[in-house]
């Protein structure tokens, strides 16, 4: 078990000021393993994934990749942002390249990378467009093609699909669904949408409102492609209803 | 997609172009009512239209009264202009891009950047000309300073607009400060860099005149300033409209260059 661990949160607390965020918060991810993390509006989901990545300091606590501190230059970490972050100056194809540009991939492995998450996320045809001449949702997939091309050993979402509506968020969750199985990605995937969660965690961590704990870790084994009327699913979503419920 | 949509606007505009047109022969028929017609004013003051039309034409071959064409007062002026707003753009654009970027440098500049700002270019006649004499370099000096500031206020503005995010996804995939400031900072600030490079010569372009006055024998400033001693309104006023004309066509330029390099971007 121990070397399957691919994310280890130990005692991870962070505040502003004065102003404590995250609790002493404690778990482990699995290598390959689809996380969901869910809990109430602006519980600092959002400020764990930018603590992951060092965009914030850490106040006490760690986080381990492969056994060792996050290093953004030798671990292969891609994040999908909330909101659009696709450079507006360079076409789909020059976006998705990006961090293959950074991480100083050769040239024909490159191209090849760019074309199949294009063809899976079906930008292929629109690959010379500019971001501002697309869609939010074709945008949006642009940023998670980008975050393939590079084949993360983890990817970070946070909320990507927060500003989609529901019928391109379930098509979206799909294709996720096929690249993450297609690339054995470990996926950190934050949400607050319990629906969306279900839909997509092996398992779904919850956590409380400010300062965050984790408040319970809910394996999820229902069977792939899953229903979201089937009775397991509407239980299990019930479930982390009551667990979250800040109304 | 946006191709059918760009149709639309560019027919509109082809279509009231005849509306500005109209505003100029208004502008024109007003002027040669007034001065011709009533004759309101007298010619020595204000001469007619039809006078100020046949002397810009004439300007381009007759030396006389000041002693050069139209042509060799526009180059020469363009060379003022030129040399002072490329050194202004060469120097001005790197220092706004690195005052924004790195803070220490920033803290560093920005007390003597804070001091001359304020200084307006032609301010800094006199001191140039102790510096550099009368030549060219006195009066391109005397741009440049104009050029600099434009262009390091809008390159520093642009650079520190840079978004989080966009520095985010550079810094998850192990982007280097230096690959972000050129891979991401750069470009997300190029809009404004460029807003500064067509800001700073249209103000290069008008501290001409200013800097003109500095004793010289050729330019369109020079031109405008001995004809007045001269009694000469009308190559006066054939020349601001040159100057006019020369600034406009010089700012179509820029933004014909801003349109080539800011390609996918909103609002162009």
């Amino acid at each position: 078990m121990q070397t399957n661990i691919k994310v280890e949160v130990k005692n991870l607390t962070k505040s502003f000021g004065d102003l404590l965020v995250l609790d002493d918060i404690s778990f482990n991810v699995t290598s390959g393993e689809f996380l969901c993390i869910v809990g109430p509006t602006g519980c600092g989901k959002t400020t764990f994934l930018n603590s992951l990545t060092k965009l914030y300091s850490i106040t006490k606590g760690s986080i381990l990749v492969n056994n060792e501190p996050v290093n953004l230059k030798k671990h292969n970490i891609a994040y999908i942002f909330q909101e659009n972050s696709t450079f507006p100056w360079l076409t789909v194809e020059q976006n998705v390249s990006f961090g293959l540009d950074i991480k100083k991939v050769p040239k024909d492995k490159k191209k090849e990378n760019i074309k199949e998450v294009l063809d899976i996320v079906g930008l292929y045809a629109f690959r010379k467009y500019y971001p501002v001449q697309l869609s939010a949702s074709m945008v949006q997939r642009v940023s998670i093609a980008r975050a393939f091309a590079t084949k993360p050993e983890l990817l970070l979402m946070d909320e990507p699909y927060g500003q989609l509506d529901i019928e391109l968020r379930y098509k979206l969750e799909d294709e996720l669904i096929r690249l993450w199985k297609k690339t054995n990605t470990t996926v950190l995937f934050i949400t607050h949408n319990i629906e969306e969660a279900v839909y997509l965690g092996d398992r779904i961590l919850v956590l409380s409102n400010k300062p965050t704990k984790v408040k319970e870790s809910i394996d999820n084994h229902i069977p792939r492609p899953r229903s979201i009327v089937s009775p397991e699913f509407v239980k299990l979503r019930n479930r982390v209803t009551e667990l979250i419920k800040w109304w | 997609m946006s191709k059918n949509e760009n149709k639309g606007p560019k027919k509109k505009s082809k279509k009231y172009i005849l509306i500005s047109i109209a505003s100029v022969f208004l502008f024109l028929f007003i002027w040669w009512l007034y001065t011709d017609v009533f004759k309101a004013v007298p010619a020595n003051a204000l001469p007619s239209p039809i006078k100020v039309i046949s002397t810009f034409f004439i300007k381009f071959v007759e030396t006389k009264p000041e002693g050069a064409t139209m042509l060799q007062h526009i180059f020469s002026s363009l060379q003022t202009t030129l040399t002072g707003y490329a050194i202004g753009v060469a120097v001005g654009v790197p220092l706004g891009i690195c005052m924004g970027w790195f803070d220490k440098f920033d803290m560093f500049v920005r007390p003597i950047f804070d001091l001359l700002r304020p200084i307006p270019g032609i301010a800094w006649i006199p001191v140039m000309i102790v510096f550099f004499g009368i030549g060219l370099m006195s009066k391109a000096m005397v741009i440049f300073m104009t050029a600099l500031i434009a262009c390091v206020v809008n390159s520093y503005s642009g650079t520190k607009q840079t978004l989080n995010v966009h520095l985010w996804v550079g810094r998850t995939f192990g982007a280097s400060n230096l690959e972000m400031l050129f891979r991401i900072a750069i470009p997300s600030a190029m809009p404004l860099i460029l807003t500064g490079l067509r800001v700073a010569l249209a103000a290069s372009w008008s501290a001409l005149v200013a800097a003109e006055l500095l004793a010289s024998n050729r330019g369109l400033g020079f031109m405008i300033q001995q004809c007045r001693v001269i009694g000469r309104p009308d190559v006066i006023i054939a020349g601001m409209i040159t100057i006019g004309g020369v600034g406009a066509l010089l700012t179509y330029l820029l933004k014909l260059l801003e349109k080539l390099l800011l390609k996918g971007r909103k609002n162009i």
